[in-house]
């Protein structure tokens, strides 16, 4: 009450003047902390570095507490990357699929509950897909597998893709989880950005006396195309940094080679499997990988901001 | 009104036979791949609507015998000390799981949405905002066990045996739930009209008396429910929690309610080493554990999609 | 641009009869013959009663204030009213003596005889060449050559040749409004269309791109139908040859409005001497 007009404002302006401060440290906090991890994890990775030096990145053999120890990745490069290959080969088509019924396809009482049916997917844990895979789906997805490498037995390169048969546990059943486990973020991008197709741009190609397949191929897709390819590059980031499902059902055995249902293993995969029993040199090439793992993601995250980028810019005419 | 019809009918025009037979039908080929698309399309949705079936059913129908039986002892009872012991138990990671996931959510929900008022509210299109924004993304893609490394890194090596805690896991799943929280809040944020900062000014209220006052309370369902969606993500998490709550993901089997002292485990990490066990009675447990862990996500995102669609109502 | 004044004369109306089918065509003297047609979207009825007949070679102008069904008559014409769900067409179209709405007609190979033009231009986000080889690349033309003839004479026929024939590969949506909407009227020429249904064609594009695309319909007419719904009773009192005035009745059961045909004559006619005393009161009311 015995306040001054003039403490009051004054008063008022320090508070927002702290609250500025306040928020502004709250967004600078990301920077922060995507600083430090970079720091804390390249120091901690110069060890595994020291040692290995650019065999790190070509070597196949991985003994860190051999003497002298062997720190090998590429055979867990070559698995992440062939895991998040078959991931992205099964998981573009049914995504697009899935994004394109949504849109285009389903009369509206049943949009809803098929955009709840690709949220449910993107809930369930990557731990509980992992469980699935390896206690129920790898033992009895062998029968099938065998058929194919029957099937494909002989032929020039189906035969060496579709190869022997081992436990179930394999590049390709890591590759399926995968595949489920993106199809989510895929699909929901897709599907955000197939909407902002305006209804214009289909009538003009169904005006054209074009099929729905042919609007879409001629309407929409041309459209959407960028958005999607992000979309794509986002699922590709996820799948080649998810761990925990792999590490379960990847089989962790390196290698590297054609045959899909071999055995094999990935960096992420690795990093937590043999952590329990690493030494402090072990420690450092495991975390060396984890570096390797968040440049690649970080590369293809990159790509797939540009891509999405270029293609608006494109969208509204520029090129 | 159709009796007008006979009354006006005129001689009827002799259509030409090309005519008709070109307004008759697409040609065979374009038709069927017409069809073919669509039956693919719908083949995907079909897809995938088996394999979560698939999941679930097997998860409900393997888990729910332990989760049951003896009741209430799965929630009640420790994990049982070794893998080879038949039956329930499984308080330690389920408290585990909710203590770790609600400190991740007290650090990084209020740090989130600082972050994004800062973005909507005051950096806008400056070239720092446009820096942190991009940086979110970024964060956004870093995976999940790279944060679980740097958190060992940064925050247990130093402490050796003590610095697995709670309170590190949390760490690791708060650096995750950040960038979400960020972009979720900003979204919401967007979407409060302009014209209901512009009252507030005109009334004389400061930036962050609107800010406080008007433009949060107005978004707030949304920003909760985006809050909700990363907390159910972050609560199935595992990898992060590898490296920062205890030694090996099964070493823990007691209850711990303290975040800041001693190991501690989650239904993740339950789920992780008992899918590694041969031991039927070890995988039942995680079996259980899964079911209790999907419940939770699903109860989170439950929460966030009916306080989403209460708002999309009240905005209408 | 040297006709940028035509916008200020307005168009004088053919005072002979229009003239009749071109050549080969079959002779009808209807394009289209309707009767009876109601449209309901849902439970809602847009417009009611529409009976008329489209005149071959001529430029047809349908106005109306707005939300009086023009475009949804419109749109039965190619039969797009197909592509929105819960709309229901009763009656019937003819078209060239074929029901349009008959068991057996296939309304994707209605639009190849029927094209349209949109209010907004919608170009695909390709390249100009590909927007134009949409058409016949759907028909199943394949061979380079006739699709390079095709694109050429229908860009010239769109009278954009000039303007783009250096940038075919560039995206066509790096053109102006007015060039964007001649590039569809393009497009659809490319399928050798019949009948070209124009929706409020010119009601994004500003006076001197409006001009063009006037003129270019007057050169169309030799060879194709028009039928245009406008805005702008000047523009129908400039091109058209013939003119529909719609406008709308209040349901009192619901409270809805219907859309109704009020008149149907020759654009002068209807002009200088309409017979219903409501298009007398929207004609004369706009002018002033
Ligand atoms: N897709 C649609 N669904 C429901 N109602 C529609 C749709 N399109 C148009 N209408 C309604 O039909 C009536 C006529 O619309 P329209 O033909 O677009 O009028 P105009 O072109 O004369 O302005 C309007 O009342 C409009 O609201
Ligand atoms: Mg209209």
């Amino acid at each position: 009450m015995t306040l001054t007009i003039n403490d009051l404002k004054s008063k008022k302006q320090y508070a927002d003047k702290s609250f500025s401060v306040i928020v502004l440290l709250g967004g600078t906090t990301i920077l922060v902390i995507l600083a430090v991890i970079a720091y804390t994890i390249t120091n901690r990775s110069t060890d595994a570095f020291r040692i290995a030096g650019f065999k790190f990145f070509t070597g196949q053999k991985f003994v860190p507490n051999g003497t002298p120890p062997a720190l090998g990745i590429l055979k867990y490069i070559f698995g992440t990357a062939l895991t998040s290959l078959i991931a992205i080969v099964l998981a573009v088509p049914i995504s697009l699929g899935l994004a394109l019924y949504t849109t285009q396809v389903a009369p509206q009482w049943l949009k809803k509950p098929l955009v709840a049916l690709t949220d449910l997917v993107a809930v369930v844990p990557s731990v509980v897909f992992g469980l699935w895979g390896i206690i129920y789906l790898a033992p009895k997805i062998t029968t099938l597998y065998k058929h194919i490498s029957d099937l494909c037995d002989g032929v020039p390169v189906l035969g060496s893709i579709f190869g022997k048969v081992g436990s179930g546990r394999s590049f390709m059943t890591a590759g399926l989880i995968l595949a489920v486990m993106i199809t989510p973020i895929i699909t929901s991008i897709a599907r955000e950005v197939i909407e902002t197709c305006p209804q214009t741009d289909r009538d003009g190609a169904l005006a054209l006396g074009a099929t729905r397949w042919e609007m879409i191929t001629g309407a929409v897709m041309p459209h959407s195309i960028g958005g999607i390819v992000g979309a794509i590059m986002l699922g590709l980031g996820r799948a080649m940094g998810e761990t925990i499902a792999v590490a379960l059902v990847i089989g962790s055995s390196a290698a590297i080679t054609s045959n899909l249902f071999s055995s094999g293993d990935s960096l992420p995969a690795v990093i937590a499997l043999q952590w329990g029993e690493a030494n402090a040199t072990a420690k450092s090439a495991l975390i060396a990988m984890g570096l390797t793992l968040f440049v690649m993601t970080l590369v293809v995250n990159f790509a797939a901001t540009a891509i999405v980028t270029r293609s608006t810019k494109r969208m509204q005419g520029a090129a | 009104m159709t009796s007008v019809m006979d009354q006006t009918s005129s001689p009827a025009p002799v259509p030409s036979n090309e005519l008709l037979e070109d307004l008759v039908g697409v040609s065979g080929r374009r038709r069927t791949k017409n069809a073919v698309m669509t039956g693919l399309m719908f083949a995907s949705v079909a897809i995938i609507a088996i394999v979560l079936g698939f999941v679930l059913v097997t998860v409900i129908s393997k888990g729910w015998g332990i989760v049951h039986t003896k009741f209430p002892h799965w929630f009640t009872d420790d994990i049982p000390p070794t893998a080879r012991r038949v039956g329930p138990g499984m308080k330690a990671a389920i408290v585990g799981t909710i203590v770790t996931t609600l400190t991740a959510t007290v650090i990084a929900v209020p740090l989130g949405i600082a972050g994004a008022v800062y973005l909507n509210e005051y950096g806008k299109r400056n070239v720092f905002a446009r820096l942190l924004r991009f940086l979110t993304g970024v964060m956004a893609g870093v995976p999940s066990i790279v944060m679980g490394l740097f958190i060992y890194v940064f925050w247990v090596l130093p402490r050796h045996q003590e610095g697995l805690t709670g309170l590190a896991g949390a760490f690791a799943l708060a650096c995750l739930m950040l960038p979400i929280v960020v972009r979720a809040t900003e979204e919401m944020l967007k979407l409060v009209p302009q014209n209901l900062r512009d009252a507030s000014y005109a009334l004389g209220a400061t930036r962050s008396r609107t800010t406080l006052t008007v433009v949060i309370p107005k978004a707030s369902a949304g920003i909760i429910s985006g809050c909700l969606l990363a907390v159910a993500r972050a609560s199935g998490e595992t990898a992060p929690l590898i490296f920062t709550v205890s030694v090996g993901a099964s070493a823990v089997h007691k209850t711990n309610w303290n975040v800041f002292s001693g190991p501690n485990t989650a239904l993740s990490l339950q789920i992780y080493a008992n899918a590694k066990e041969t031991l039927a009675s070890a995988q039942d447990r995680g079996w259980g554990a899964a079911l209790t862990l999907i419940a939770l996500a699903f109860l989170f995102t439950l929460v966030a999609r009916v306080m989403s669609a209460r708002l999309s109502k009240k905005t209408q | 641009m040297t006709e940028t004044l035509a916008i200020q004369t307005p168009h004088v109306g053919h005072a002979s009869e229009p003239s009749a089918a071109s050549g080969s065509a079959p002779q009808h003297s209807v394009v289209f013959d309707v009767r009876d047609l109601v449209v309901h979207y849902g439970a809602f009825t847009a417009v009611r009663e529409v009976d008329l007949k489209i005149h071959p070679n001529e430029i047809t102008a349908f106005i109306g204030p707005s939300g009086c069904g023009k475009s949804t008559v419109l749109r039965c014409f190619n039969r797009m009213n197909d592509t929105i769900k819960g709309a229901r067409v009763e009656g019937t179209v003819n078209y060239r003596g074929v029901d349009l709405y008959g068991a057996n007609v296939s309304a994707t190979q209605v639009r190849k005889h029927v094209g349209m033009v949109f209010q907004k231009p919608n170009p695909v986000p390709k390249s100009i060449y590909e927007n134009v080889a949409y058409g016949p690349r759907l028909a199943g033309l394949r061979n380079k050559g006739e699709l390079d003839a095709i694109v050429e004479a229908s860009l010239r026929g769109a009278a954009l040749w000039d303007d783009v024939k250096d940038r075919l590969k560039s995206s066509a949506l790096g053109l102006s409004g007015g060039q964007q909407q001649r590039l569809c009227i393009g497009r659809a020429l490319a399928v050798q269309p019949d009948v070209i249904l124009m929706d409020e064609p010119c009601s994004a594009l500003d006076p001197i791109a409006t001009a063009r695309i006037e003129d270019l319909m007057q050169e169309l007419k030799a060879k194709n139908t028009i039928i245009i719904v406008t805005h702008s009773m000047q523009q129908a009192a400039r091109v058209s040859d013939r003119t529909a005035f719609f406008t709308t009745e209040v349901n009192e059961a619901n409270d809805r409005r219907t859309g109704v045909l009020v008149e149907y004559d020759r654009t002068d006619r209807m002009f200088a001497n309409p017979s219903d005393a409501r298009t007398e009161a929207y004609v004369t009311g706009r002018f002033g």
